[in-house]
């Protein structure tokens, strides 16, 4: 089977800054990995990274077998990027159509991927006049609506009330029972105990890759705020270096 | 390219323009209100014996350049949109080639600028009595024509422009020194031979010279088909020189 994405040594460099910096990882298929980490870490320019659609300083990134970015790709990876990215003067329903055809989907895909994301009640409305909240669910519909091996989704939940979180939530864990691979980015701890696996970058750099017990564990607290900034604080006075 | 992604572009395209109705009337409304002024300016003057009419001369020419300047700011705009508001990083992560998404501007805009040539054609021959030895069909055909070219040259514009002020920038830049040299002011072979030169290289000039050889023949000429043939090169050229600036990846 192989890992969904195998990362090596990965370096960006940002408008002379270095974004990310050495990091080395792998995503299991059929999971909900986790990338946490605070505002300005690095967690959109990895995304890219692993899209392919960031230029990359030095470093490899294998996805579904392939090199990250590969023609092939555009077919099985669907991306989420973190502002909606959909088209404000089209309803939802003709979104979601124009990128249901770009996959080879239909009309029927379309709608279920609408009613997926709890939109289907405003399938007819224009981008423009729906809130920050659904719209960005009408942006995931578009990312999810070509059945692809691997979903990248940037702050998928932002802005949603409790419930449809929770309902998203729910569906992200039911397409990685069916074999999905999801890599969704969120800056709230909360999120990443849902999460099958967690990521956490900080500054660039990867401070943790376990799953939320075993970071739980290692750390010594229950609570996964609490256990990351133990990582962070235990890592900092590892390499000596600053806050 | 694939058949079902450009369909699929074009289409959405179109279904954006129908739903901004102030656009489609405006894009249909204002040449047609500018022939208007063009023709109340030269009713009064007098017309050289065994000459066209200065009316004739001039809005025959408009109707080659309205569609071209239009399309041009109109596409711009578009695929500046594109760019900001991120659905184009995220088509250039879906199946979708560059070429479809640039012929689906094309087509799209093509058969928009179609309806407008039509209705200012209509206007020009009907109300205010254009005439022409060519046919008006073929007057139609070179202003959608021109008005592709605006859009082929809006497209490879937008890829140097960060944001609409600076894309705006773009229409005196491209636009306005092709209009004052295409012959429309000064005949082209009236002018200092670098200025011809530089006429020359201007695909616009072809453009409006074909307009004015269906203008004064009955029957269209190998002149005016070698200007069409250097138009639709212009198009094609363009196109691929706005796909080679489209980049999957950026910084």
């Amino acid at each position: 089977m192989g890992d969904a994405i195998a990362v090596r040594d990965l370096v960006v460099d940002r408008g002379g800054r270095r974004v990310l910096d050495g990091i080395s990882c792998t995503v299991a298929r059929g999971a909900v990995t986790g990338l946490l980490g605070p505002s300005g870490s690095g967690k959109t320019t990895f995304m890219r990274a692993v899209v392919g659609v960031q230029v990359v300083t030095s470093g490899t990134i294998t996805v579904l077998g392939q090199p990250a970015g590969a023609p092939a790709l555009r077919h099985q990876v669907g991306y989420l990027t973190q502002a909606p990215s959909v088209y404000a003067d089209l309803t939802v329903r003709e979104n979601a159509r124009y990128f249901a055809a770009l996959y080879g989907r239909g009309r029927a895909e379309a709608d279920r991927a609408i009613s997926d994301v709890g939109l289907a009640q405003a399938a007819g409305q224009l981008v423009a006049t729906l809130s920050g909240g659904q719209r960005s669910r009408a942006s995931l519909a578009c990312a999810l609506v070509g059945d692809p091996e691997l979903v990248i989704l940037d702050e998928p939940t932002v802005g949603q009330d409790p419930v449809l979180r929770a309902d998203l939530w729910a569906r992200f864990h039911a397409m990685a029972a069916a074999g999905t691979t999801l890599l969704v980015s969120s800056h709230v701890m909360d999120e990443a105990a849902r999460c099958d696996r967690l990521l956490l970058i900080r500054e660039g750099r990867l401070i943790a890759d376990d799953s939320p017990a075993a970071i739980r564990a290692a750390a010594g607290v229950d609570d996964l705020d609490e256990a990351f900034l133990r990582l962070i604080r235990a890592g900092a006075a590892h390499t000596g270096g600053a806050s | 390219m694939s058949a079902r992604i450009l369909a699929a572009t074009t289409g959405r395209i179109l279904r954006q323009l129908r739903h901004d109705r102030r656009t489609i009337a405006l894009l249909v409304a204002v040449p047609t209100v500018l022939l208007t002024l063009v023709y109340f300016m030269y009713a009064d003057q007098p017309t050289p014996p065994g000459q066209p009419s200065t009316f004739d001369r001039i809005a025959l020419v408009m109707l080659g350049i309205f569609p071209f300047v239009i399309m041009f700011l109109v596409t711009s705009i578009a695929m500046l949109r594109e760019r900001t508001s991120g659905t184009l990083e995220r088509l250039l992560t879906t199946p979708l080639g560059k070429l479809d998404l640039l012929f689906g501007y094309g087509i799209a805009f093509g058969a928009a600028a179609a309806v407008q040539a039509a209705v200012a054609a209509a206007v020009a021959y009907w109300v205010f009595d254009l005439q022409t030895a060519g046919s008006g069909a073929l007057v139609i055909g070179i202003a959608v024509l021109d008005a592709v070219l605006g859009v082929a040259l809006g497209l490879f514009c937008s890829a140097f422009a960060r944001t609409e002020f600076q894309a705006v920038q773009f229409l005196p830049v491209v636009v306005i020194p092709q209009l004052l040299l295409c012959g429309l002011f000064v005949a082209r072979d009236q002018m200092a031979g670098w200025l011809q030169a530089l006429s020359d290289a201007f695909p616009l000039s072809y453009a409006i010279e074909a307009l004015q050889e269906v203008g004064a023949h009955t029957e269209p000429t190998g002149r005016m088909w070698r200007d069409v043939v250097v138009v639709f090169g212009s198009v094609v050229l363009a196109l691929v020189l706005a796909a080679a600036t489209l980049r999957r990846r950026s910084g």
